[in-house]
C-alpha cells in the first residue's frame, strides 16, 4: 500500500508535529492449527498494513465495528501487543521493539482509558490507592498516602470531590467511576492517551459529561488522544480527524468535516446512514443504505477489497485486487477503486 | 379522578394518581394501569416502578425510553409476569384485551405468553440454548403453542428464518447458535418470537448488543414485519435515535415513573418535561454539530428512598419549591401529550435549546491544534 506519512502530514489539519507515527502496521494472532495433523498454523489478521499519524494535541477518532481491530490497534500503539510487521514511532523515536527500562519510561507517556468502569477498577482498592498506584509503580511516590495531595488535585481536575479519595469504587456511579479511571490515567502526566470506547458503557446524559471532561483535559494538559469508538455521533464531537477501520484495514482517513460531509468510501457511507437520528421526520425521510450480510471473519478474509462481500458499488476488479489507501483530495484518504 | 396532586405530608407516592390514564389514547390491546413494582431487598424496598400507566393499541408501535435504573425493563417484565422474588407487583393492573395479567393470571399468562404476546431480549447470546440447533428451538415453540407435528413444524421453522431475512434458511435451521453471529442470533430470536403469530411484540433493547450496521438491519426488519403482519410493538430502549424512526408514541421514564408520554414528533420537537428536553439535548446528533455537548448534571435518585417531590427536581434547572414538596402526576398538557411536571415547557424547544449552533467547518470549535484551520 502506498501511504506516505510525509504526504499525510502536509495537510494543514495536522500541521502540528506528529506525536505518534504508525507505518505499515500489521498484527496477526496465531489461533491454532488447521487440518487433522495440524499442518499449518492459522492466523487472525487483526490489523493489516495500517499507516497513520497522530499530531501533537490532536484527537484522532478510530471507528470500526466489532472485530475491525480497533482495540488491537490501540493496544499496539501502547506496546501492549507486539506488532507482526511495521513500525511505531513516538516523539520521533522508534518504539516498535523497545523493552525493559526503556519501555517502562515510555509507558509513563502513554496511558489507556478503559471502556467498562465497572470492570477496570479493583473493587478492593480505595480511590486514593487506585489513582496513586501508577505513581507508586513508577517510583514517583513512596506509598499512596504520600501522593494524597496529588491525587486530590487530580480528582478535582476530573470533577470529583475531595472526600472521594477514601471511598471504594462501588460507592460511585458509572460516570464517576469513569472519572476515577481518567484521573488514574492522568496521574503520570502522559502526552498520549488511548481512550478505548470510554463512554460506550455510560448513560446518555452522563456520556456528555465525560466527553466534555476529556475535551477540557486535552486543553489543560495538551493531550493527544486516540479516541476509539463505534458511535459516530460522539466521535464527531470530539475528533479532529477520523480513521475508519473495516476488518483490519484502514478504509478512510480524513478530517472530521470531510468524513461526514464529503464521504468517499461506501462503507463509511453505509455506517453513517445506519446511525439513527433522534428526529422522527428526518429519520423517516432518510435514504438509508442497509448493508446486507455480515462482517467477514478476519481469520479468513475475502480476497481483494475486504468490503467487497457487502459493497453496493462492487466491481469485478474489487474481488481480486486490494485497493490501496490513496489521497483522493487534500488530506482525504480512501481505499476504494470506485470512488 | 384526582388532579395528580399530593400534599407534602403524604410522602408515600402510592396516593398520587395520574389523571385519566387512557383518556386520549387509542383503546388499548394492552393496558397498563397504575402499575407499581417493588423489590424487597436487604437494603430496603426498591420502588422500581411507580404508578406507570400506558396503553398499546392494535398495530401501534410504542417506545419506552429511559436510562439505566429508570424501570423500563422491569415494566416490560411485569407485563408478562416475569418479576421474580424479591420483586413483586404491589398494586395496579395489566390488562390484555380486558383480561388481567396480574390477578389470578397463571392460566391466562400461560396461554398468552409466547403466543399472543412475544418478547425478545437484549442479549441474543444468552437467550438461545447452546446445546440445541436453532431449528429445534423454534420447533419446540411451534409444537407447544401451535400443536404442530414435528415435520410441519420443521418446515415452518425454515419459513420463519426466511421471513426474518436469514440467507440459506434450509442450512441455517440445523445449525447451533455458536455458528451464528450476534445479528443472526437476534434474527433467530425474532423468528422464534413470531412463530406463534403474536399480536404484540415486546422488544427489550433488541439492538443494544449489536453493531450499528446490524442494528440498522434489525430495526428495518422490525418495521417491515410490523407493516406486513400488523403487529403491535412495545420497544424498550435507552437510545432516542432507535425510537425516532420506529415509534408512533413514546413514553419517557425517569426513576420508575413515566414523566412524559407524547407522540414521537411532539416529544422530539417540543419536549414538555425538562428531563425529556435534557435527554434530547445530551444525545449527540450526527447531523448537527454543537461546540459542546450538553449534559444533565448529577445522577438519578436512589429508589430505596425516592425523594418526596419530583424525582428529577434535584437535577432540574427550573425546579421551584413546589417541585421538592409534591410529586407531579402525569397530566394532560396538550391533546397528544401528557407530562408529569409542575412547570412544563410552554415555549417551543428551539427557544430553550442551549448552544445548538453549528460551527461552519463542522469541527469542535473549542478543540485545540488543528480544530479549524
Amino acid at each position: 500500500m502506498i501511504v506516505n506519512i510525509e504526504e499525510q502530514n502536509a495537510h494543514p489539519h495536522h500541521a502540528a508535529p506528529p506525536l505518534v507515527e504508525v507505518d505499515h502496521l500489521s498484527i496477526r494472532f496465531p489461533i491454532g492449527r488447521s487440518g487433522f495433523w495440524g499442518g499449518n498454523v492459522r492466523h487472525v489478521h487483526a490489523i493489516d498494513d495500517v499507516s497513520v499519524t497522530i499530531g501533537k494535541g490532536e484527537t484522532l477518532g478510530l471507528v470500526g465495528e466489532s472485530g475491525s481491530g480497533k482495540t488491537t490497534f490501540g493496544r499496539a500503539l501502547l506496546r501492549r501487543i507486539q506488532p507482526s510487521e511495521g513500525t511505531i514511532r513516538f516523539n520521533g523515536a522508534d518504539i516498535t521493539n523497545v523493552t525493559g527500562e526503556e519501555l517502562r519510561m515510555l509507558r509513563r507517556n502513554m496511558q489507556l482509558v478503559f471502556q467498562d468502569p465497572y470492570a477496570s477498577l479493583n473493587p478492593r482498592m480505595t480511590v486514593l490507592e487506585l489513582v496513586a498506584e501508577p505513581l507508586v509503580v513508577h517510583g514517583l511516590a513512596k506509598n499512596p498516602n504520600a501522593a494524597r495531595t496529588q491525587v486530590v488535585d487530580l480528582l478535582d481536575r476530573c470533577g470529583l470531590p475531595e472526600d472521594a479519595v477514601d471511598r471504594y469504587p462501588h460507592a460511585f456511579s458509572g460516570g464517576q467511576r469513569q472519572r476515577v479511571g481518567i484521573a488514574r490515567a492522568l496521574a503520570l502526566h502522559p502526552a498520549f492517551i488511548v481512550a478505548d470506547e470510554p463512554v460506550s458503557a455510560l448513560d446518555v446524559s452522563v456520556r456528555a459529561q465525560v466527553v466534555n471532561l476529556l475535551q477540557d483535559l486535552q486543553h489543560e494538559f495538551d493531550l493527544t488522544y486516540l479516541f476509539i469508538a463505534h458511535d459516530l455521533s460522539v466521535v464527531r464531537h470530539i475528533s479532529h480527524r477520523i480513521a475508519i477501520l473495516y476488518c483490519g484495514r484502514l478504509v478512510e482517513l480524513a478530517s472530521t468535516a470531510d468524513i461526514y460531509e464529503r464521504t468517499l468510501h461506501p462503507y463509511t457511507e453505509a455506517l453513517l446512514s445506519s446511525v439513527p437520528i433522534p428526529d422522527p421526520p428526518i429519520q423517516r425521510a432518510r435514504q438509508r443504505i442497509v448493508l446486507s450480510g455480515e462482517i467477514p471473519s478476519p481469520v479468513d478474509p475475502p480476497s481483494g477489497c475486504r468490503f467487497q462481500t457487502r459493497c453496493p458499488l462492487v466491481e469485478p476488479r474489487c474481488r481480486v485486487e486490494s485497493p490501496p489507501l490513496e489521497e483522493k483530495a487534500p488530506g482525504h484518504w480512501a481505499a476504494c477503486f470506485v470512488r | 379522578m384526582t388532579d395528580g396532586a399530593v400534599t407534602a405530608d403524604a410522602p408515600d407516592d402510592d396516593t398520587t394518581r395520574d389523571e385519566a390514564p387512557h383518556a386520549d389514547e387509542p383503546s388499548g390491546l394492552l393496558e397498563v394501569d397504575h402499575l407499581y413494582v417493588k423489590f424487597f431487598t436487604r437494603r430496603g424496598v426498591v420502588h422500581a416502578v411507580r404508578d406507570v400507566s400506558f396503553t398499546v393499541g392494535r398495530g401501534e408501535t410504542v417506545g419506552l425510553v429511559g436510562e439505566s435504573g429508570s424501570g423500563k425493563s422491569v415494566t416490560a417484565q411485569a407485563l408478562l409476569g416475569l418479576i421474580d422474588l424479591p420483586g413483586r407487583i404491589t398494586s395496579g393492573d395489566v390488562r390484555w384485551k380486558g383480561e388481567s395479567l396480574v390477578y389470578d393470571a397463571a392460566a391466562t399468562l400461560r396461554r398468552v405468553r409466547g403466543k399472543e404476546i412475544a418478547m425478545i431480549f437484549q442479549d441474543p447470546m444468552t437467550s438461545l440454548d447452546p446445546l440445541f440447533t436453532v431449528g429445534s428451538q423454534i420447533v419446540e415453540v411451534l409444537r407447544r403453542h401451535m400443536g404442530m407435528r414435528k415435520r410441519a413444524a420443521h418446515a415452518r421453522a425454515t419459513e420463519l428464518l426466511d421471513l426474518v431475512g436469514i440467507a440459506n434458511p434450509t442450512e441455517r435451521v440445523d445449525q447451533h447458535p455458536h455458528e451464528m453471529s450476534g445479528g443472526m442470533r437476534q434474527r433467530v430470536l425474532i423468528a422464534m418470537a413470531l412463530a406463534c403469530e403474536p399480536e404484540l411484540l415486546i422488544a427489550d433493547e433488541p439492538t443494544t448488543a449489536l453493531d450499528v450496521t446490524i442494528q440498522a438491519q434489525i430495526l428495518e426488519l422490525i418495521a417491515d414485519l410490523q407493516q406486513r403482519l400488523g403487529l403491535s410493538v412495545l420497544l424498550i430502549t435507552h437510545d432516542l435515535g432507535v425510537v425516532a424512526g420506529l415509534c408512533d408514541r413514546v413514553a419517557v421514564m425517569y426513576s420508575g415513573k413515566i414523566v412524559e408520554l407524547a407522540s414521537a414528533e411532539d416529544l422530539y420537537h417540543r419536549p414538555g418535561h425538562p428531563y425529556s428536553a435534557g435527554l434530547l439535548r445530551s444525545t449527540p446528533r450526527l447531523d448537527i454539530v454543537i461546540p459542546r455537548l450538553v449534559s444533565i448534571e448529577g445522577s438519578p435518585p436512589d429508589l430505596v428512598n425516592p425523594p418526596t417531590g419530583c424525582a428529577f427536581a434535584a437535577r432540574c434547572a427550573l425546579a421551584v419549591e413546589q417541585c421538592l414538596d409534591a410529586t407531579p402526576g402525569l397530566r394532560i398538557h396538550s391533546p397528544s401529550r401528557r407530562v408529569a411536571c409542575w412547570r412544563p415547557f410552554e415555549a417551543p424547544f428551539e427557544n430553550i435549546a442551549v448552544g445548538a449552533v453549528a460551527t461552519p467547518d463542522g469541527s469542535p470549535s473549542d478543540g485545540p491544534v488543528g480544530a479549524s484551520s
